[in-house]
């Protein structure tokens, strides 16, 4: 290909009158744009066939009463308008599943955010011994298979696991956790947690770094002490990570899936179905129109929250 | 900070000594500081500890004393158990199939995509990384029902290729080469654009060669995520003979839990998290960078 694009451009050469410039110009600029394209065109299609067009069609598919059995029969599918969303706010199951999933994301969040900011302060007030081991183990969660951790919650919650050996240590009877309508959620929050504290603090370290240190130094000189260079100049300056990193959670927990559908597929008597797991579990039934419909709420929720982070990535883009 | 900007040179050097000094030691926190992040760190690393000592127990050690955190006598039985009658050799040869097909498309793909949106200007260059941007924010929930009918429209449905496909190109990756290609200064692509090299040539001889480090960043992002999707695999993959990892351990322990037999759920999360958790200790920079200079996984 290269050898057919580089003779072309001596041939107009001897033309060169200066009107003609112009004219050049805009035909390398075509040639660039079409080069361009070129280069584009693998991300394109995959974009096109797994995103764009899922995105109409997920549209499309939730004013329809679209079965599973319908895949073969195209013809047997009615347009039905609004339908599916009325009978989704109408049904108590899908009002659950918000509440629940509200809770994920109002604990959830707080709670990932606050042990990643704790860690990244400590692991940035100047410790140098074992720094980077800790970095490490810290973050060892964030690279864990989902499934695999999972079953280790499982193993360690279940009625005899270690969990209520230690408890029983003390001389309190454990419970059957994750078949307790209380205490599932709990635990299931646990282990988003433990999964995504590490990223958190990744994030909050690279801002804290960026901080420059004369500013604590001068507030030092001034008699700061460390509680007040936390609460006036690394909270403030903090503030735009802040934001990414609750934008980023916000986003995770809103569409949480794998911890409650591996833990307790949204059990018991669905105290911890997500709005995600309720999509899963809809489309699990043939319920295609319907499952559409829920996931464009969630479409819906997640553009709100993006729309600020693509403002936050922005600038740095 | 009045008193900083007020100082002389000479008053203010010797000033931000005894300041540095002063910000340094804390003799008394220190010690408390370590205690804590130890303890942070033992709970962080109890799952590993749980998951890792339960595959080495036997069936009726686990199931005559389950809570124990340490095997009484080590057996690698679990594994082989694993491996000859539970098909996690198949598995494995899935999950490493499918992840190198994520690793070649998303070399490729991100490569020539995120070197167009750094270098080439182009009509429709603000669109195509708006196309970046919305691939990264569509939730997979939102998307995967006609994802799914596609799939299975196309002749897809249970294969391995169906499993890699939506993954071959991930936005992220994308993103990753847009941001290095950035960095790379314009004066290097222009002195071979004035000596007549086509734009395929520039690419491949002077741009290629300058982003390994970005290369890397996806190589390691795009197996981390293949080898640990769980949700999309497990849609696609209708019989055991196309199941990845994750899918065949959530399978397996589903059947084994009736049974109560940790140790073989246990061993198959130990056969699935330990490659990436290896790779993890020896290439961390690049796992951090790519997390956190994407905020995603």
């Amino acid at each position: 290909m290269t050898t057919t694009l580089t003779p072309r451009a001596p041939r107009t050469e001897p033309r060169g009158r200066p009107v003609k410039a112009p004219a050049r110009a805009r035909s390398q600029g075509l040639r660039r744009t079409a080069v361009a394209w070129l280069f584009l065109t693998p991300f394109i299609v995959v974009f096109l066939l797994y995103t764009a067009i899922p995105t109409v069609a997920a549209l499309g598919f939730s004013l329809t009463d679209l079965h599973g059995a319908d895949l073969r029969h195209p013809f047997a599918v009615n347009f039905t308008g609004l339908e599916n969303y009325l009978r989704l706010f109408q049904d108590q199951t899908f009002l659950r599943d918000i509440l629940n999933t509200a809770v994920f994301v109002a604990v959830g969040v707080p709670l990932t955010m606050g042990v990643g900011f704790a860690l990244a302060l400590a692991l940035n007030s100047g410790i140098r011994r074992l720094r980077g081991l800790f970095r490490t183990v810290f973050f060892a969660p964030v690279v864990t298979n989902v499934v695999a951790a999972a079953l280790i919650w499982q193993y360690a919650f279940n009625p005899s696991g270690t969990v209520n050996k230690v408890l029983g240590t003390f001389g309190f009877a454990g419970p059957n956790w994750l078949d307790d309508q209380r205490l599932a959620m709990p635990v299931v929050i646990l282990l988003g947690v433990w999964r995504n504290f590490g990223t958190a603090m990744v994030l909050f370290l690279a801002g804290l770094q960026s901080i420059p240190q004369d500013v604590y130094e001068a507030a030092a000189l001034d008699g700061a002490g460390k509680w007040r260079q936390l609460r006036h100049i690394t909270v403030p300056l903090l503030l735009p990570t802040t934001l990414m990193v609750s934008v980023l959670l916000t986003v995770f927990y809103l569409q949480v899936f794998d911890e409650p559908y591996l833990l307790t597929n949204g059990g018991p008597l669905g105290s911890t179905e997500s709005v995600a797991l309720y999509t899963y579990h809809q489309f699990g039934v043939g319920e295609f129109g319907v499952s559409s419909a829920a996931s464009f709420v969630t479409l819906l929720l997640v553009a709100l929250v993006s729309v600020v982070q693509f403002r936050l990535l922005r600038p740095r883009a | 900070m009045t008193a900083v900007t007020a100082s002389e040179n000479t008053d203010m050097t010797a000033r931000t000594a005894t300041a540095r000094s002063a910000v340094r030691t804390r003799p008394v926190a220190q010690p408390l500081l370590y205690a804590a992040l130890v303890l942070c760190a033992l709970l962080t690393l109890l799952p590993f500890v749980w998951g890792i000592s339960g595959s080495l127990r036997s069936l009726d050690e686990i199931r005559s004393d389950p809570g124990s955190l340490l095997p009484h006598h080590f057996t690698l039985d679990n594994f082989t158990r694993l491996f000859r009658t539970q098909g996690f050799g198949r598995f494995m040869v899935n999950s490493i199939v499918v992840a190198a097909m994520v690793v070649v498309g998303n070399i490729v793909a991100a490569s020539a995509a995120g070197y167009a949106l750094a270098k080439l200007e182009f009509a429709g260059r603000r669109l195509a990384f708006g196309a970046v941007m919305a691939a990264m924010m569509v939730p997979f929930t939102a998307v995967f029902v006609p994802q799914f009918v596609l799939t299975v429209d196309m002749g897809l449905a249970d294969t391995l290729a169906g499993i890699a496909l939506p993954s071959l190109a991930m936005p992220m990756s994308v993103f990753i080469m847009r941001q290095y290609a950035s960095s790379i200064p314009d004066e290097l692509l222009e002195a071979a654009r004035i000596d007549g090299a086509g734009e395929f040539r520039i690419f491949f001889r002077i741009f290629l060669p300058l982003a390994g480090p970005a290369v890397a960043t996806i190589t390691i992002m795009s197996f981390l995520n293949s080898w640990n999707y769980f949700i999309w695999p497990l849609i696609v993959a209708q019989s055991t003979s196309s199941y990845t990892l994750p899918v065949g351990l959530a399978a397996t322990s589903q059947a084994a839990a009736h049974v109560t037999d940790y140790g073989l759920m246990l061993a198959g999360a130990v056969v699935v998290m330990l490659p990436v958790l290896v790779l993890f200790l020896f290439l961390q920079r690049y796992f951090v960078q790519g997390i956190a200079g994407t905020g995603m996984r």
